[in-house]
């Protein structure tokens, strides 16, 4: 076939027609030449022709794509049809639009966490450079800062300058910049970049410039770079912005330029709006000492790899530099054993072209089993589909018994109706994808409690694009193939017997079959919902060691009030006691280490010359912690009046710590040192406390020692406290702020219930409960629907049985009971295959679970409960109907 | 006569009678019927399509022109690509008859003498 003669085929066809006609003249001008009347000579041409209509359509044939001819016919056919039945079109593309809708969030989310490349070009290059964990078996000791703590300043310098691999290697670490030149603090996302980062990742800049390596050396130029986002919102993407001031924690930098747009960092899950060179955290974080210590660990290494350098040639060229790096950059502070770990870390290169994540670790299972539930729930509501089309299918007999037998082939009839399913699963997939987009913007902003600005590209891209389609197709097979297949089987003979009833019991298998599966696959998914409301209820009642309602965090960041560092800590003493006497407060006590925060600080314990290579948590609170944070005192003292700068180190430990390091349970008077101050005065036990969560509720609570804030040698310019109010109702916010502004007004302060931090921690389990619930709900109701249908169909079906039974005198409790019984079997039988199913499937979400174990009897019993509860509900009213069955119209109808 | 044999052999026979210069479909109709002393007696309708195909191959082309008795008519030519087919055709035909023939009548010299 021709495509130009397909598209002008009604041309053509025209052309065709004079040339038959110009034969007929000729022939019979040729006729009436031999002397026949014209009219005989007109019919005799004709008959020596044939058929001129036949041979036209011939011809038209020939010049057609018949597929794509007779397919837009039955989708036109198939959109007549779904018009002509509003009512199952509706349902059809409500459960398809949340079905899909459904599916697609999750995998949006999935996508963005997960598959989506960084915003670079040829992101399948970068690799990060970082210590081998197989390596460091014990870890790495020192200070963490950001939120991919794994290299220090001094180790990316020499590998930068002894690599050999990458194009060129760069350093990049979380921060947070406060803009505010004072009052209200205004914190926004950071980024330290080293010079290399923008040339290596071959960005170019939106407006002005990038960093380069000379803003990076001597950080004379004071550059920074801005989002493009934030340019946008900040400066309404003026040209002029760049060259203007932006102070960074109160220090005046400038911009060099705007980052392209998209280019969110390399960390998913977060965005900058400022991006520093890293020097620039000498000036701005100058206690940290973060480009010359080598047990500062902030920065992530990255770099592309040189072409035709795979990651295990990189990975060998870098463990061979490795030995001599960490050899020469070794920290002064550790000790021997730290010392020895660190000579003998390796350096490896992990491919990175889909960015790093802290998101990945927490979410990536979680999305999958929300995949996986979501799949589980369009499979149910395909079901469903399947069984209204299969009841369509009994309607439609007739009429496609007449096209069978005038002539049609089945195939083609089968991909008529196939065509219906899928006009339907892509409408679905149409309207779906804006649901999915609306459900993981607002998952998103759920997650963002989490970490404080999470950000992820929602953006479609061809992953999403064939997820979607794909899927619609696939579901178009699912419900639309098996009604198809039966509804074209029925000989035509059989199906066009006049009043015939052709709604056999053959198709009534199928049906009962899917129910079954429908009830189990809902059985499965409630039980899920259970598994995960269970965890987060034994989260939430999880005893933590201490009363966290009505406690308020508050922090006082002094760093802008100008205080001189010797003179911070009684200023700090006196704050403190200022706010204790401020009407309505209870107890008031510093706290360096706010719990359940996820900020944490632990070092190794010697007792009695012996080292313990397990680390103990450690805070440093005020006297009165364990009285505001209601934490019961089981042996000694708290701190008190005695223990200040230079008086004998004292410590309170926790029952754990006691138990594990002094194998007693009031170890008072007996010395520890932490691992590196072994030679300085010990640290004497005054107290036992209860044990307590630290720094995560899922965590067992574990050793924890609390020094004495009064004897804190270095204090820190940023105060945070706890504090109980005297009555639930007082909020002590206002008078808090009122002080600090007394004390002095570049003071800036931020507040946070203890409970919302508790909140925060918990996020994921939330997010899992809520989306299982709200899954597992609409399992069971479309699971309901399901067999309500069903037992709708036995019902009508058995009419006449149950006429006869009610007019022989049967009780209609009787004839109900037996309509019951029915749906018991089928539901009986989907929660054992449900059994089955989430027995098999347990063992995969068992590690988001808590407190209890994936195959768990009462979760199986509450589940099964809640199952039978919907299912009788569901089989309820069609029984009644049967019960209410009138024998005499029954039995006319018979 | 059975229609795939037909559609082989219409088209070597369009093509012959287009040999010796353009026709149209009536005048090439005619002429199959003349030539083949009125054997292949085809409807001279089921022609058509098979003209379209072989324009479709390119082996004939068409152009309106006006008939001996001044009709507007449609007329096809051999095109090179025609013209080589006919060739080829031909012999293959010829090779075909042959090899019919030696099966058909192997005694085919002496059965002809002793008739």
């Amino acid at each position: 076939v021709s495509w130009r003669r397909f598209l002008r085929r009604a041309r053509w066809d025209d052309e065709r027609r004079r040339e038959l006609e110009t034969y007929i003249e000729i022939e019979t001008d040729e006729n009436v030449a031999r002397g026949m009347a014209p009219g005989a000579a007109r019919a005799a041409a004709y008959r020596k022709l044939g058929n001129p209509t036949l041979v036209r359509e011939e011809i038209y044939r020939m010049n057609t794509a018949t597929f794509v001819e007779t397919l837009w016919q039955d989708v036109r056919y198939g959109f007549r049809t779904l018009r002509a039945s509003p009512t199952f079109t509706t349902a059809a593309l409500l459960s398809l639009t949340l079905g899909i809708g459904a599916n697609t969030a999750i995998f949006q989310l999935l996508n963005a966490v997960r598959l989506r490349p960084l915003p670079v070009a040829r992101a399948h290059e970068i690799v990060e450079v970082r210590v081998d964990p197989q390596s460091a078996p014990n870890g790495r000791t020192g200070a963490f800062f950001g939120a991919r703590p794994m290299m220090s300043w001094p180790v990316f310098d020499r590998v930068r300058r002894e690599q050999r691999v990458l194009e060129s290697a760069f350093a990049w670490g979380s921060a947070a910049f406060d803009l505010s030149t004072g009052g209200e603090s205004r914190v926004v996302p950071g980024l330290w970049a080293s010079g290399e980062l923008f040339q290596a990742l071959e960005l170019t800049p939106a407006a002005g410039r990038l960093l380069t390596a000379a803003d990076d050396s001597a950080c004379a130029s004071r550059a920074v770079v801005v989002s493009h986002d934030f340019w946008q919102r900040e400066y309404g993407a003026a040209a002029d912005a760049v060259g203007r001031t932006l102070h960074l924690d109160g220090e005046p930098f400038q911009i060099a330029g705007v980052a392209p747009a998209g280019f969110f960092g390399i960390e998913v899950g977060r965005r900058f709006d400022v991006a520093a060179p890293l020097c620039a955290i000498a000036v701005l974080r100058p206690r940290v000492d973060a480009l010359r210590r080598g047990d500062v660990w902030w920065l992530s290494v990255m770099g592309r790899l040189k072409r035709d350098i795979t990651v295990e040639a990189a990975t060998a060229q870098l463990a061979s530099i490795a030995p001599g790096i960490f050899a020469s950059t070794l920290p002064s502070r550790y000790n021997a054993s730290d010392a020895k770990n660190y000579v003998g870390f390796r350096l490896a290169a992990f491919p990175a072209g889909t960015g790093v994540s802290a998101l990945r670790s927490t979410y990536a299972q979680p999305l999958w089993v929300l995949l996986t539930i979501a799949g589980f729930v369009l499979l149910i509501a395909s079901a469903n589909l399947a069984n209204l089309l299969l009841a369509r299918a009994s309607a439609r007999e007739r009429e496609l018994a007449v096209r069978l037998a005038i002539g049609a082939s089945r195939a083609r009839l089968l991909r008529q109706l196939l065509v219906e399913s899928l006009m339907l699963a892509a409408a679905g997939a149409v309207l779906g994808a804006g649901v999915a987009r609306a459900l993981s913007g607002a998952l998103v902003r759920g997650l963002s409690r989490d970490s404080a600005s999470a950000f992820l590209n929602l953006s479609m891209d061809w992953r999403l694009l064939a997820f979607t389609a794909g899927l619609s197709v696939i579901t178009a097979l699912i419900f639309g193939l098996a009604p198809a297949v039966r509804a074209t089987r029925t000989p035509p003979g059989a199906a066009m017997k006049i009043g015939a009833r052709v709604t056999g019991a053959n198709g009534f298998g199928i049906r009962r079959a899917l129910t079954i599966g429908q009830v189990a696959l809902s059985f499965t998914l409630v039980t899920a919902a259970v598994l995960f409301a269970r965890t987060l209820g034994n989260l939430a009642n999880v005893d933590a060691g201490f009363r966290a309602d009505g406690v308020l965090v508050a922090n006082f960041d002094h760093r802008r009030a100008g205080i001189e560092p010797d003179r911070l800590l009684i200023v700090q003493q006196d704050f403190l006691r200022r706010l204790e006497h401020l009407p309505g407060v209870q107890t008031i006590a510093s706290v360096s280490i706010v719990p359940i925060s996820g900020s944490g600080w632990n070092q190794s314990i010697t007792v009695d010359g012996a080292r313990h290579q397990d680390p103990s948590n450690i805070n440093r609170v005020g006297p009165r912690y364990f009285e505001t944070m209601g934490m019961p005192l089981l042996a000694g003292r708290t701190f008190d009046a005695r223990d200040v700068d230079g008086a004998p180190a004292v410590a309170i430990v926790s029952r754990s710590f006691a138990e594990k390091y002094f194998q007693a349970p009031a170890p008072l008077g007996r010395a520890f040192y932490f691992d590196q101050n072994v030679g300085e005065p010990p640290f004497t036990v005054v107290g036992v406390v209860a044990d307590s969560k630290y720094g995560d509720l899922r965590e067992d609570a574990g050793p924890i020692v609390y020094l004495a804030d009064t004897q804190e040698p270095e204090p820190v310019p940023d105060l945070s406290i706890v504090a109980r109010a005297a009555r639930p109702d007082v909020d002590l916010r206002a008078a808090f702020t009122a002080a600090a502004r007394e004390l002095h007004a570049g003071t800036l302060v931020s507040y946070q219930r203890l409970t919302e931090t508790i909140d925060r921690s918990l996020v994921r389990e939330r997010l899992m409960a809520m989306l299982s619930g709200f899954f597992g709900a609409l399992a069971g109701i479309l699971a309901a629907v399901g067999l309500y249908g069903v037992m709708s169909y036995v019902v009508a079906r058995r009419r006449g049985e149950f006429g006869v039974r009610l007019a022989l005198g049967a009780q209609p409790s009787t004839v109900m009971r037996m309509v019951l019984g029915e749906a018991g079997i089928v539901a009986g039988a989907g929660v054992a295959v449900g059994i089955g199913l989430a027995v098999l499937a347990g063992g995969w979400a068992e590690t988001l679970l808590f407190g209890l174990r994936a195959r768990d009897a009462a979760t199986y019993a509450a589940a099964g409960l809640a199952v039978a509860a919907v299912t009788g509900v569901a089989a309820a009213i069609p029984a009644r109907r049967a019960a209410r069955v009138s024998p005499t119209i029954a039995l006319r109808q018979e | 006569m059975d229609s795939d044999l037909i559609q082989g052999t219409l088209d070597l026979l369009i093509l012959r009678t287009l040999q010796p210069g353009p026709a149209h479909g009536h005048t090439v109709a005619h002429a199959i019927a003349r030539q083949s002393d009125e054997v292949l007696q085809v409807e001279h309708g089921s022609l058509y399509p098979a003209l379209h195909r072989l324009e479709d191959r390119g082996w004939i082309a068409s152009f309106w022109g006006t008939s001996e008795n001044n009709r507007r008519a449609r007329y096809y030519r051999l095109t090179p690509l025609g013209r080589k087919q006919l060739a080829q055709r031909t012999s293959r035909w010829d090779e075909l008859v042959r090899a019919i023939n030696r099966v058909l009548r192997p005694l085919a010299d002496d059965s002809g003498r002793s008739a």
